[in-house]
């Protein structure tokens, strides 16, 4: 167990150092840094003098290895647009974006896991039918046509719902939170709805084909055999085996939840960090897009990692050939 | 003479496809009375496991019964509403299927899966049914069974696995175990374990058994009577000693010539030419008739009735001048 | 709930397992061939409006009323005017028209073009790359096996947005951020095809490690076949199947992901929309009213997305059922 974790940290350290290249490449070749931080009448000398200051005329291993042990403490340079540190930018909207995508991974997983296994349970009903049709159409309509249809509804026509922004928001220490507000609250939920949508119809298709199969069985007919309930069998057995796969999963849908973020953000003007992404790739701000790589990277690796974790923990299969040396 | 503990007449089962309707079982009758055990024998697709699935209520659609009756001690069951069917399912029969490696969910400690059998039949606390839990892994044969409790069902080997399945099988002392092929998945050496455990909790308990197999010798040293089916049919049936040592019918006679004797007399093993039809596609008269080499004119038009024929039950032309229709497994 | 569903009869009255429906007109709503034609006629509908869809685009100048892309053709006193069946609307501007006087059916049809044009590129060239790569990762295995899928297998982890996103403000910000409108259709099927790769790639591989064990290829290898010549002209083609399945299923994720980074205004210009710019663009009106400028071009990248899904969905149970 403790060898399958230490090799799984070493596997996540690797992708990190291969993206860390990757953002560095960005960085350090994408444009020069110095032509964007200077004005267009600094001289050569001056340039030459700030090039060194900045440590750009190392040799690049050594500019690589000084911007990873810069990356690790979190600073990853100054905006060229905003002229502030990268750091504290993204420290600055880091919250707005995950209470999105967690409000958005939780909904989508509440509901996904409802209709996945009413589908799979009454898969003739006409509830189900609609359930497959609405999950065609999740997947087919863009997220960002979601979201205007939304706000065309809820917003322009309706006006329930704020179209734009966060509402107010708490301070607590770094953090900034929406959800003790009411009008935190009526702000995030096109949002969340907007961007869980897609992760919803992911993971009702999932659960409705983990738990079909599942259903078929042997130890579901055994189960059945036995004369235990239809409840018991139903949401004892067959789902505890049909969520082990789809923990994966959504684990891994809360990655590109934060990646799709980018969309919804734009969508409704939502100050987070795929909002500061998009105008950084607007503007060519490329330390703000090296930065929010690293960022969401260290996201997607961190989660993969305990995602790696926790299937251990609910399969005991898995545990076993695990703790069994290789 | 008292009643037997199953008692099926007629049972049909069918299949239903969008071309055709598949009769799988076509109208078979036979009684197993308490402390026996009814071996069942036939090729692939004869019907054993339908039979057997059909008996448990567990034939699933597009399959149904379709006719005939099937009793319980008396009771009939075929008939009964799912939630009825459901508490006699685990409590009055118990149920082995094929292979052990798949009947336990791997992600329930096996422990679990005994309590919660227990408490569903029987009006046991947790703590009583764990006691009872502990007691049935111990009298199915596994070591340590206080410890063993706790383990999950990849834990155990094949051979212990099929033990625990058994467990959960007897675990509200049913009054009829129906084994589908429960060592055909199993290791050679641990095969006659498990059947000889099947046969003494049958002794102990005076339960029935169904022992449904496709191998000839595990039903030569187990059962009492045996079945022999063919196309959803009972071709003969009758005491184990009679049917081996003097098979009636054609296919039947065939099937114990295909088994290999120990005391070796070199005889060449029969082989009967062909295969079975399929569903869709059973001949008219005697389904047996394109393989038979005594088939006659009348095998090929109209389909053999059992008839008595000493202790035995037999379906076949040949025996017609009997004139006594058998009871069991008949019209 | 299959219990509940077993029909338990005492009598075995009926032999077939349900009644047959009364009258003709019943028989025939119950018939097989009545039931495969329900099965595939929505797939027909599907195929139908993708055929269309890409009809239209190419015959897009015989169509439109105007060249959305010239300047010249527009007049500022023709602007957001209501479409025809509305009490505001003009001939000859079906749908409307937007801010800069555009018709909005002309715009649709030559946007349709950018976004096919894009969207079947990208998938060419996604499918080139992973084709090739799979085909190099299978076929000498190794070192060069481990490096390719260990990218792929990073890759993957990142959305394919994200990846387009990345690929694109790199591009921009080395060739400076005036592109014309061609280059930037250029960079877009580049980042498309860069995001989409890795499952042709890991679908060839798979075959390719399949067969390149059997007898024929060892055949062809003994008769002095060169390996790019076994791998094309043998190999290559069992693998058709799976990969027009995730063709067809990329083709919608491409058109997706260029009209999301047009939307997002990291993709085709302004001058030269496709439908995602329109959608962008006209988002802006949706406040003051003016919704057709968003709508119909909306509606058209949701039906065609729809029915090219539909299409996929089929094509993969209908080529190999065991394809997830």
């Amino acid at each position: 167990m403790l060898a399958f974790t230490v090799r799984r940290a070493i596997q996540a350290v690797g992708v990190m150092i291969a993206v860390g290249i990757i953002a560095f490449s960005m960085f350090r070749f994408a444009g020069d840094p110095v032509n964007q931080m200077v004005a267009i009448d600094t001289s050569a000398a001056d340039r030459a003098a700030l090039r060194h200051s900045l440590g750009l005329d190392d040799p690049i291993p050594v500019q690589f290895a000084h911007y990873f042990v810069n990356a690790a403490q979190f600073k990853f340079g100054v905006s060229y647009q905003f002229r502030q540190p990268v750091a504290s930018l993204l420290a600055e909207r880091m919250p707005a974006t995950l209470e999105l995508a967690i409000c958005a991974t939780v909904l989508s997983m509440v509901f996904g896991i409802l209709m996945g296994v009413y589908s799979a349970l009454r898969r003739d009903s006409l509830l189900a039918k609609i359930f497959q049709a609405v999950s065609l159409i999740g997947i087919s309509l863009p997220t960002f046509l979601i979201g205007i249809l939304l706000i065309y509804l809820f917003a322009v026509t309706l006006g329930w719902l704020p179209s734009f922004g966060r509402g107010d928001v708490v301070r607590i220490g770094w953090w900034t939170t929406g959800l003790l507000t009411v009008s935190g609250l009526k702000a995030l939920i096109m949002p969340s709805v907007t961007l869980g949508l897609f992760q919803m119809t992911l993971i009702m298709r999932l659960v409705r084909a983990e738990m079909l199969e599942v259903l078929r069985t042997d130890y579901i007919r055994f189960a059945r055999a036995r004369g235990l309930t239809t409840r018991a069998i139903h949401f004892g057995h067959a789902l505890k085996n049909t969520l082990v796969p789809v923990i994966t999963v959504a684990g891994l849908q809360f990655g590109s939840v934060i990646a799709f973020a980018i969309i919804t953000e734009t969508v409704f003007q939502w100050p987070g960090m795929g909002l500061l992404f998009l105008q950084a790739v607007q503007n060519v701000d490329i330390p703000i897009m090296a930065a929010y790589l690293l960022m969401v990277s260290l996201i997607f690796v961190t989660i993969n990692f305990i995602v790696d974790i926790l299937y251990t923990v609910v399969d005991p299969r898995l545990r076993a050939t695990i703790s069994r040396p290789a | 003479m008292t009643e037997p503990v199953l008692s099926v007449r007629k049972l049909q089962v069918e299949f239903a496809t969008r071309r055709h309707v598949l009769r799988a079982i076509d109208g078979i009758s036979f009684d197993i009375a308490r402390g026996e055990v009814l071996g069942v024998v036939g090729e692939s697709g004869a019907g054993k496991s339908v039979t057997g699935l059909a008996v448990i209520g567990l034939i699933d659609p597009p399959g149904r019964i379709s006719g005939g009756e099937i009793r319980l001690s008396g009771l009939r069951i075929d008939n009964l509403a799912p939630e009825q069917l459901r508490r006699i399912r685990g409590k009055r029969i118990g149920m082995i299927f094929q292979d052990p490696l798949t009947s336990l969910n791997p992600l329930y400690r096996v422990g679990d899966q005994l309590v919660e059998t227990i408490t569903t039949h029987l009006n046991l606390s947790k703590t009583a049914a764990r006691k009872r839990a502990i007691d049935l892994l111990a009298e199915v044969g596994i070591p340590a069974p206080d410890k063993r409790i706790d383990a999950y069902p990849h834990e155990f080997s094949g051979g212990m696995r099929q033990r625990v399945v058994i467990a959960l099988a007897i675990c509200a002392e049913p009054e009829l175990i129906v084994a589908d092929e429960p060592t055909t998945a199993l290791d050679v050496s641990v095969q006659a374990q498990i059947i000889a455990l099947i046969k003494r909790l049958g002794r102990d308990h005076g339960t029935a058994v169904m022992l449904v197999t496709h191998d000839m010798g595990v039903i030569a040293e187990t059962c009492d009577r045996v079945a022999v089916m063919y196309a959803g049919r009972i071709a003969e049936i009758g005491p184990v000693q009679d049917v081996v040592q003097n098979p009636l019918h054609p296919y039947a006679k065939g099937l114990m010539g295909a088994i290999p004797t120990l005391a070796g007399d070199n005889a060449r093993l029969v082989q009967i030419p062909g295969s079975m039809p399929r569903l869709s596609a059973i001949p008219p008269g005697c389904s047996f008739n394109p393989r038979c080499d005594v088939a006659f004119d009348r095998c090929r038009i109209e389909r053999p009735e059992p008839v008595r024929h000493g202790t035995q039950a037999v379906a076949c032309h040949l025996y017609d001048d009997a004139k006594e229709p058998a009871e069991e497994t008949a019209a | 709930m299959t219990e509940t569903a077993v029909p338990q009869q005492a009598e075995p009255s009926a032999p077939r397992p349900r009644a047959a429906p009364a009258g003709w007109l019943g028989r025939a709503l119950d018939s097989d061939v009545f039931y495969s034609f329900r099965r595939s006629r929505l797939t027909m509908i599907a195929g139908a409006v993708t055929l269309l869809f890409f009809l239209v685009a190419i015959l897009a100048p015989l169509l439109a009323v105007q060249d959305p892309f010239d300047p010249a053709q527009l007049q500022l006193m023709n602007s957001r005017i209501a479409p025809l069946w509305t009490a505001d609307g003009q001939s000859p501007f079906l749908l409307g028209t937007d801010e800069q006087g555009r018709d909005v059916l002309s715009a649709i049809l030559y946007g349709l073009r950018i976004s096919l044009a894009v969207g079947v590129l990208g998938v060419v060239f996604a499918g080139a790359l992973g084709i090739l790569l799979g085909l190099i990762a299978g076929y000498f295995g190794g070192a060069v096996d481990s490096l390719i899928m260990r990218i792929a297998d990073v890759q993957l982890t990142f959305p394919a947005i994200l990846i387009a996103l990345l690929v694109n403000g790199v591009v921009k910000s080395v060739f400076g951020n005036r592109l014309d409108a061609a280059s930037t259709l250029a960079v877009l099927v580049f980042a498309i095809g860069l995001s989409f790769w890795v499952q042709y790639a890991r679908t060839v591989r798979g075959s390719v490690m399949v067969e390149k064990n059997r007898d024929y290829v060892a055949a062809a290898q003994l008769i002095g076949l060169p390996a790019p010549v076994i791998m094309l002209r043998h190999v290559l083609p069992n693998t058709m199947g799976p990969i027009l399945v995730i063709a067809t299923i990329n083709l919608a994720l491409a058109i997706i992901t260029e009209a999301t980074l047009s939307f997002l205004g990291a993709g085709m210009p302004d001058t030269m929309p496709s439908l995602g710019t329109l959608i962008r663009v006209g988002n802006n009106y949706l406040f003051s009213g003016e919704w057709w400028i968003v709508a119909f071009p909306g509606f058209s990248l949701a039906a065609l997305i729809l029915s090219i899904n539909l299409l996929g969905d089929w094509l993969r149970d209908a080529l190999n059922p065991k394809l997830r």
